[in-house]
């Protein structure tokens, strides 16, 4: 069969740094093709030259019929290219009509809208995907995983015969994955190519009929997926082996450090929650999107107060009414959105990992550059952060080193409790482990560890106590080394018949 | 040009060229009496443009600060012509700012409307009351009031040298003072910053009382340069300062800028017009010289920032 997409040798630099060296790539008609690698590999500037955003230095597309040299982003949407990116482009205030019928007609400005017909093509592809969402729903109403249902409409409607997707699961529950994915089986049947990009090897093992693994910029290699167990796939991205992807629980839990009583916050849907988080233990919380898991972290942490119930820190009662008095209380909360929140792309690193202990480090008086860089090092040293030094800006960081200043901001306040909420989220292997080792030594080092995960074997290997949230309450709490089913159904509340 | 300091860099150079070319062409620019006259002139401009760069690193914005600065100049030149010491004078127009500041920085802060419709507002309504109350006359000062009671000479010394010290000061602190980290970082990421226990309605507050009490200065130091208290003294400066900031390179959506940028806007944008009338040149041009400063300044920084994106 002839390829929907071809890609030879495409080379492409930006000043000194060569982001890709010689990549080739092809998509058949029906395949969901998976890329994978670690971040920086060149995975997101080899969509970008897909997509037309970049053109490449040398090497060729070939799109269907058509030999080029470079696309545009327009003349790549003629071609029948779409991405459907991890954070949806569409228009907030519009209804889900509006930006299906905005992204597939181009009308002139002063052409009228014919609004029955938009509401009904929206409607059609709306029910070919299987999105139970109405066309007439303001994009701003709907979740991400509704709004990236309504991406894939687009690109349906367009008539897209490649679509790549990056990343697509990031944001979804366990349900809306086997939603999205009976979607992408039903575009691989109807000869649809589908690049897929995630981090979540089990997504790609699930899905994929191909991957092509990236390192530093070159392919290592297409493979079936079915001639690769998850050991090779990983030593493909890493080009080393990683000797164990969840570092062993070690020691015994000591006191309790946080107990909560009946906690409840209708602002933040959190209803009822009972919990001790011991010292020295990491208690996993997993849960669907929606649960409850992070609107509990943020009353921890003082951003949505209580109403009612009890915390309880090392015994002692505490109300939490803004972050600052949750870090004088040995509360750190390493936020979910590191791009956003976690981390200031602009400032230094050292600036960074300093924010939150400037009352410890600088008592009452002026800043101490001298203080801040050594503390800077240490963890930059401890936690292996790569970066040229404490002078580099968080933004030339990759995802996994973002992280690991996110955490270290939060430890240098030598805290007794640690919050983390999707700890791992978009960051690739290798930093994966490192951070999950990270995670492990603190609690070895006495620190009770609350950590929130959509990532469920991530949830299993690091935890050792699991509690469940769903519907704004722990509705168990499981022990460590407990398996995938048995917390899908706490977490679905029934049976677990949707495990796949 | 990249690096950190190619806007201080690029509007050091084009002042330095404005300067060479006057020494060249029109050396009288450099007499010291006009010179040092001149230079006195600009810094209660000075002063404002340290609290506009301060609310405009925090991503706010102050258009009233003319307005404040003419108030203020009214309420230290009553309380002068009662009769009472200038020391009290100073203090009352230092007061009177921080509390039209803390007007502004409540209803931004605390009440998170944007500070572009809460300072147009109290822009209009503070010069409207001004005029309604003061109908526009010039009020005569007391004679111990022009110069301190000192000699012109040490009275431009003192001028220079308190907006200078301000200056220093407040390029130190925003550097060295764990206050002028909250700043960035509540102007680059207010939610970032919350996250890290800054509380950024008190940094944001705390920016505008400081806003109100320098145009309270600013107000003093250009009362005691004339004989008169002028109620439309402050007509025109947000537009000044504003321009000097943007000129010297702090970003105007937050986050980014210092005060010695700030400086060498100020000077390139305030010497546009001694230079015109040293080259004989009609008058008329200096707005849209000043303009054409602005604009370049802008392109430069949306060139840059296409440049980034890319």
């Amino acid at each position: 069969m002839k390829p929907l997409l071809q890609l030879s040798d495409i080379r492409k630099s930006f000043g000194a740094v060569r982001a890709l060296k010689g990549v080739s790539f092809d998509l058949q008609p029906g395949e969901v093709h998976a890329l994978l690698g670690e971040n920086g590999a060149g995975k997101s500037t080899l969509i970008k030259v897909i997509t037309g955003a970049h053109s490449p230095d040398e090497g060729t597309l070939v799109v269907g019929e058509e030999t080029l040299r470079s696309l545009t982003p327009s003349k790549a949407r003629e071609l029948g290219i779409a991405c459907i990116y991890q954070q949806p482009a569409l228009f907030p205030d519009l209804t889900v009509a509006e930006n299906i019928g905005l992204r597939l007609k181009k009308t002139g400005a002063f052409a009228r809208v014919n609004h029955a017909a938009r509401r009904k093509q929206a409607e059609e592809l709306l029910k070919r995907i299987g999105a139970d969402l109405s066309p007439d729903a303001e994009v701003r109403s709907l979740s991400m995983p509704e709004q990236q249902l309504v991406e894939i409409a687009c690109a349906l409607g367009s008539g897209a015969k490649v679509v790549i997707m990056d990343e697509p699961t990031a944001s979804l529950t366990q349900k809306e994955q086997h939603l999205l994915f009976a979607v992408v089986r039903d575009l691989r049947k109807s000869g649809v190519g589908v690049v897929y990009i995630s981090h979540r090897l089990e997504e790609i093992f699930a899905l994929a009929d191909r991957v092509t693994v990236l390192r530093d910029g070159e392919s290592v290699g297409t493979n079936r997926v079915d001639d690769l167990d998850e050991a090779a796939m990983i030593k493909l991205m890493v080009g080393r082996e990683v000797a164990q992807l969840y570092p062993p629980a070690e020691g015994e839990a000591g006191d309790v450090v946080l107990s909560l009583k009946n906690l409840c916050c209708a602002a933040g849907g959190v209803k009822g929650v009972d919990l001790e988080v011991r010292a020295g233990e990491i208690v996993g919380m997993a849960g669907l999107v929606g649960a409850g898991r992070t609107e509990l972290a943020r009353v921890l942490f003082g951003i949505t107060p209580a109403d009612s119930g009890e915390i309880r820190l090392n015994g002692k009662p505490l109300t939490l009414s803004s972050p600052r008095e949750a870090i004088s209380h040995g509360i750190a909360y390493v936020p979910e959105d590191r791009r956003r929140h976690g981390v200031i792309l602009e400032m230094p690193i050292a600036h960074n990992i300093t924010m939150a202990v400037h009352p410890v480090l600088f008592p009452g008086t002026w800043l101490r550059f001298k203080a801040e860089t050594e503390l800077a090092k240490d963890f930059i040293r401890d936690l292996g952060i790569k970066a040229y030094g404490p002078d580099a800006p968080g933004g030339s960081l990759s995802g996994g080193n973002q992280q690991k200043v996110s955490v270290s901001r939060w430890l240098a306040t030598k805290p007794k409790l640690l919050i983390l909420d999707e700890p791992t989220q978009g960051v690739d292997v290798g930093a994966k482990s490192e951070i999950h080792k990270i995670i492990r030594g603190l609690a070895k080092d006495g620190l009770a560890v609350l950590m929130i995960s959509s990532d469920l074997p991530e949830v299993l290997g690091m935890s050792d106590r699991i509690a469940v949230m769903r519907g704004g309450t722990v509705t168990a709490v499981l022990p460590g080394g407990s398996d995938a089913h048995e917390v899908m159904a706490a977490a679905l509340g029934h049976g677990g018949k949707e495990v796949a | 040009m990249n690096g950190k300091y190619s806007r201080e860099i690029s509007v050091a150079a084009a002042l330095g060229l404005l300067l060479v070319a006057l020494a060249l062409f029109a050396p009288n620019f450099y007499e010291l009496q006009p010179l040092l006259s001149r230079t006195t002139s600009q810094m209660p401009a000075l002063v404002a443009a340290i609290g506009i760069t301060l609310v405009i690193i925090t991503r706010q914005i102050d258009i009233s600060i003319g307005a404040q600065f003419s108030l203020c100049g009214v309420v230290a030149g009553l309380v002068a012509a009662a009769g009472m010491p200038l020391g009290v004078a100073v203090l009352a127009a230092v007061g009177a700012g921080a509390f039209l500041g803390a007007f502004n920085g409540l209803l931004v802060a605390w009440l998170g409307l944007p500070s572009i419709v809460v300072t147009l507002a109290t822009m209009v309504t503070w010069n409207e009351l001004l005029r309604l109350w003061q109908q526009g006359r010039f009020m005569n000062l007391p004679a111990g009031f022009q110069w301190f009671g000192l000699s012109q000479a040490a009275g431009q010394g003192v001028v220079i040298g308190v907006a200078v010290a301000l200056l220093l000061a407040a390029a130190w602190s925003m550097k060295n003072l764990a206050a002028g980290r909250r700043v960035y970082a509540t102007g680059t990421d207010a939610e970032a910053a919350r996250l890290a226990g800054i509380d950024p309605k008190w940094t944001t507050f705390g920016v505008f009382v400081l806003m109100g009490a320098l145009a309270g200065i600013a107000a003093t130091l250009n009362l005691v340069q004339s004989p008169q208290v002028q109620p439309n003294a402050g007509d025109g400066l947000e537009l000044k300062v504003i321009a000097a900031a943007v000129v010297g390179g702090v970003a105007i959506n937050g986050g980014r800028g210092n005060l010695w940028g700030v400086l060498l806007g100020l000077l390139l944008l305030a010497n546009v017009n001694p230079a015109l009338t040293h080259f004989k040149m009609e008058p008329y041009w200096e707005r849209a010289i000043q303009g054409l400063v602005i604009l370049l300044a802008v392109i430069a920084d949306g060139m840059k920032r296409t440049k980034k994106a890319a």
